[in-house]
C-alpha cells in the first residue's frame, strides 16, 4: 500500500494551481482531485491536463468519490465565505481539511512553529493563517522561544501584482488574522501587523520586516542563534526564504528583514507570498502523512 | 490666474501630518491649544491622528505621546465650528478604527491608498459612507501615475461612496503643471457632485503655486498645514496660502491675522527642528520619495554613516510607495555592509 495520502484541492486558481504542481513532485500527498465551479475555467482545464479528475460542481460534486477514492486531505483555497461549509461536509466523511482562506475556524498552523503539535493531535482543520503570517511568525517564534515578547509587529510588503482581489477587498481580513497568529503561534503578548502593496515594476519579491520588543535587554547571541536556525527550518520547505539584514538589536528592539523568492512553479517568482503560503499548506499535509506512516497518529477509520 | 470668488474649502494637517515632524509626539494641551486657534481663525476642517493615520502607532511609524483615541477626544469637544478629520490607510488601520472614530465624533473620513491601489479601500470607503461621514478618497503618491491612471483609480473610490477625491503630492515631486493636468482630468471626468481635493509637500517650494493651480483646475479642499508643520518640508503653509487668497479675492472664510498668528505663537515653538527645504527633504521631491522619510532616513545616516541622501534617491529609484519606512532601515544596513561600515 503507497504510503502517500491521496488529496483534493478545492479552488483551481493561483494558489490552487501551483499546490497542484508541488504535490505532483511530494513524496507523501498525491493530488487526485481538483474541485470548481465553473466548468470551462482554466484552472479545472489545466488540472485535467495534468492527469487530475475534475468536478465543476463544487464540494458537492466530490462527496460521492471521497470514499472510493480514499482522499484523506482537502486544501481550501477558495474564500473564508464558503470555506466553513467545505470544511463541515469533508471533516464528516473523514478528511483532514488544509484551510488557506482566512476563514481560521481550525487552529493557526505555522510548520516549523506548531506543526508537530498539530499532527500528533490529529487536527482535522487547520489553517495556514496568511501569506504575511508564514513569513513572519518563524522569526517571532523564533525570538520567543529565547525572551518573552511584550510586542511583535510585522511588515509585508508584497507586489501589486501578486495580491489578488480577494487580499484587496479583505484587507482588514489580514491585519486582523495575522495580528492574532503573531500572539498565538508567535508567543508575542501583543501582536501588530501592517500590509503594504507597491506597483513597481519589476514586481518586486516579497519583503518582510519583523520587529519584536523583548522584556528586558534581548540575549543578542542566543537570539540570533535561534533566528539562524529558524530560518533554515523554513528554508526546508521555501528554499528562497532569507534573511537580508539582522537580527539588528536597538534597546530592547529586535528586528529582522526578510526576502521571500518563490519557487516559480505556476506563480511568478516575485510571488513569494503566494508560494509560502502553498508551500506551508503542502509542508502541513505532508508531515501528516509522515506522523500516519510512522504510526504515530490513525486517521479516521474508514470501512 | 482669476480665483475671485472661487470657493476653496481649508484643511489643516498640522494636528496629523505635523505628527512625522513631530516623531508623533505632539502633547494634548499642544493639539488642543492649536485646534482652538484654528477653530477661530475660521478653519472649516482640522485633522487629527497619528502621522500614518488611525492604528499608526507601530514601531515602523512610531509610537505617539498618545493614542488616537485620547487626541480625538481632547480636540472635538471643544471645536465651535470647525470639524475634524481622521485618516485611515487600509493594511494599517481597519474598519474597527473608523467607528471608533466616528464615535468620537470625528465628520469626516480620508481614506487613503496609494494612487495605483484604490481597489484596497472598498471596505472603509463603503462602511464610511454608510455611515453617512464626509468621506474621502485619498490617492497618494500621485506623481507615480499617468492622470488617466489617476481618473480610473479615482472612479473606484468613487464607485464605492467617497464624496471627494484628492491628488495628494505625498513626495512634493509635482511641478504646477501636473497638478493643472491631473486636477483639470479629475474635474472633467468625475462625477459633478464629487468634490476634488489637493494635498501637497512643500519639498520642491512648489506647494503655495500647486495649490493655486489645483484650485484654478477646479479642486475644492486644499490640504495645508500652519506653519507648515508636516512631513518633508512641511505641508502648504496655510497661513501663506491664505494671504494669497485673500490678494486673489477667492472665498475661503479665514482670518489672515489670526491663522498667522497661530502659526508664529503656537505652531513655530513646537517645532522640533525648522521645517524648510533642507537638502535631505529637497532630495524627497527631487526623487519623489514619501515624504515621511525624512525624519527616518536622518535617523539611519546618524546610526550607520550612509548619507540620508543616497538612501532617498536609492529608495525613489526602487519604487517604494508610502508606509514603506521599514526599508530605510534594511537599505541603510545593505549600503552599510558593502562599504565596509559594519
Amino acid at each position: 500500500m503507497s504510503k502517500k495520502l491521496k488529496a483534493v484541492i478545492i479552488g483551481p486558481g493561483n494558489i490552487g494551481t501551483d499546490l497542484l504542481m508541488k504535490m505532483k513532485r511530494s513524496e507523501w500527498i498525491e493530488p487526485v482531485w481538483m474541485v470548481g465551479i465553473d466548468p470551462e475555467s482554466d484552472g479545472l482545464t489545466r488540472a485535467r491536463e495534468m492527469g487530475i479528475k475534475t468536478t465543476a460542481d463544487g464540494v458537492d460534486g466530490l462527496l460521492p468519490h471521497v470514499l472510493e477514492d480514499d482522499i484523506r486531505v482537502a486544501f481550501d483555497a477558495t474564500s473564508a465565505y464558503v470555506h466553513a461549509e467545505n470544511s463541515r461536509k469533508l471533516n464528516e466523511l473523514g478528511v483532514i481539511m488544509i484551510d488557506l482562506t482566512p476563514a481560521a475556524i481550525g487552529p493557526f498552523c505555522v510548520p516549523p512553529v506548531n506543526l508537530v503539535q498539530h499532527a500528533k493531535e490529529l487536527e482535522m482543520n487547520v489553517n495556514m493563517v496568511t501569506c504575511g503570517g508564514q513569513a513572519t511568525i518563524p522569526m517571532v517564534a523564533a525570538v520567543s522561544q529565547v525572551q518573552p515578547v511584550e510586542y511583535g509587529e510585522i511588515i509585508a510588503t508584497v507586489s501589486s501584482k501578486s495580491a489578488g482581489p480577494g487580499t484587496r477587498k479583505n484587507i482588514d481580513e489580514f491585519t486582523r488574522t495575522t495580528a492574532s497568529a503573531v500572539e498565538k503561534v508567535g508567543g508575542a503578548k501583543k501582536g501588530k501587523a501592517i500590509i503594504i502593496i507597491n506597483p513597481a515594476e519589476p514586481p518586486l519579491l516579497m519583503r518582510d520586516t519583523v520587529h519584536c520588543l523583548t522584556e528586558g535587554e534581548p540575549d543578542q547571541a542566543a537570539i540570533t542563534e535561534s533566528v539562524h536556525a529558524m530560518v533554515k527550518e523554513v528554508q526546508k520547505y521555501v528554499p528562497g526564504y532569507r534573511l537580508v539584514n539582522g537580527p539588528v538589536f536597538d534597546g530592547n528592539r529586535v528586528s529582522m528583514f526578510m526576502e521571500v523568492e518563490g519557487l516559480g512553479d505556476y506563480l511568478p517568482k516575485y510571488s513569494g507570498n503566494l508560494d509560502i503560503m502553498t508551500a506551508a499548506g503542502l509542508r502541513t499535509a505532508e508531515m501528516f502523512a509522515e506522523e500516519t506512516n510512522s504510526g504515530n497518529i490513525t486517521l479516521p477509520a474508514r470501512g | 490666474m482669476n480665483l475671485k470668488d472661487k470657493k476653496v474649502i481649508l484643511h489643516d494637517m498640522s494636528l496629523r501630518d505635523g505628527m512625522h515632524a513631530k516623531r508623533h509626539q505632539i502633547s494634548l494641551d499642544q493639539m488642543v491649544a492649536v485646534a482652538t486657534g484654528l477653530d477661530e481663525a475660521g478653519m472649516p476642517l482640522i485633522e487629527v491622528t497619528h502621522g500614518d493615520g488611525l492604528g499608526g502607532t507601530s514601531v515602523n511609524y512610531g509610537f505617539p505621546a498618545h493614542s488616537d483615541e485620547e487626541y480625538l477626544s481632547a480636540v472635538i469637544p471643544k471645536m465651535k465650528n470647525a470639524k475634524v478629520s481622521a485618516l485611515l490607510l487600509p493594511g494599517i488601520g481597519t474598519v474597527d478604527h473608523l467607528r471608533m472614530a466616528k464615535d468620537l465624533g470625528v465628520s469626516t473620513i480620508r481614506v487613503a491608498a496609494h494612487c495605483t491601489e484604490a481597489d484596497v479601500t472598498e471596505q472603509h470607503i463603503g462602511l464610511a459612507a454608510k455611515l453617512e461621514m464626509d468621506t474621502v478618497g485619498f490617492l497618494m503618491m500621485a506623481h507615480m501615475a499617468s492622470p488617466e491612471k489617476i481618473v480610473e483609480q479615482a472612479r473606484l473610490m468613487e464607485s464605492y461612496g467617497a464624496n471627494c477625491i484628492y491628488c495628494t503630492d505625498s513626495a512634493g515631486y509635482m511641478l504646477p503643471d501636473e497638478v493643472t493636468e491631473k486636477i483639470g482630468l479629475l474635474r472633467a471626468e468625475l462625477n459633478p457632485n464629487t468634490e476634488i481635493g489637493f494635498h501637497g509637500h512643500h519639498n520642491m517650494g512648489m506647494a503655495v503655486a500647486n495649490s493655486l493651480a489645483a484650485i484654478d483646475a477646479g479642486a475644492i479642499r486644499i490640504d495645508g498645514s500652519v506653519a507648515g508643520l508636516g512631513a518633508g518640508a512641511g505641508n502648504t503653509p496655510l497661513e501663506v496660502l491664505v494671504a494669497t487668497l485673500v490678494r486673489l479675492e477667492a472665498d475661503h472664510g479665514i482670518d489672515l491675522y489670526k491663522i498667522m498668528d497661530v502659526a508664529e505663537d503656537l505652531v513655530v515653538p513646537m517645532m522640533d527642528q525648522p521645517i524648510r527645504v533642507d537638502r535631505d527633504a529637497l532630495t524627497l521631491g527631487y526623487a519623489g520619495v514619501y515624504s515621511s522619510f525624512l525624519l527616518f532616513a536622518k535617523r539611519a545616516e546618524a546610526k550607520y554613516g550612509i548619507q540620508a541622501r543616497d538612501l532617498l534617491v536609492e529608495l525613489g529609484r526602487r519604487g517604494t510607495v508610502g508606509g514603506q519606512e521599514d526599508m530605510i532601515e534594511d537599505l541603510a544596513l545593505t549600503m552599510a555592509k558593502e562599504k565596509g561600515l559594519i
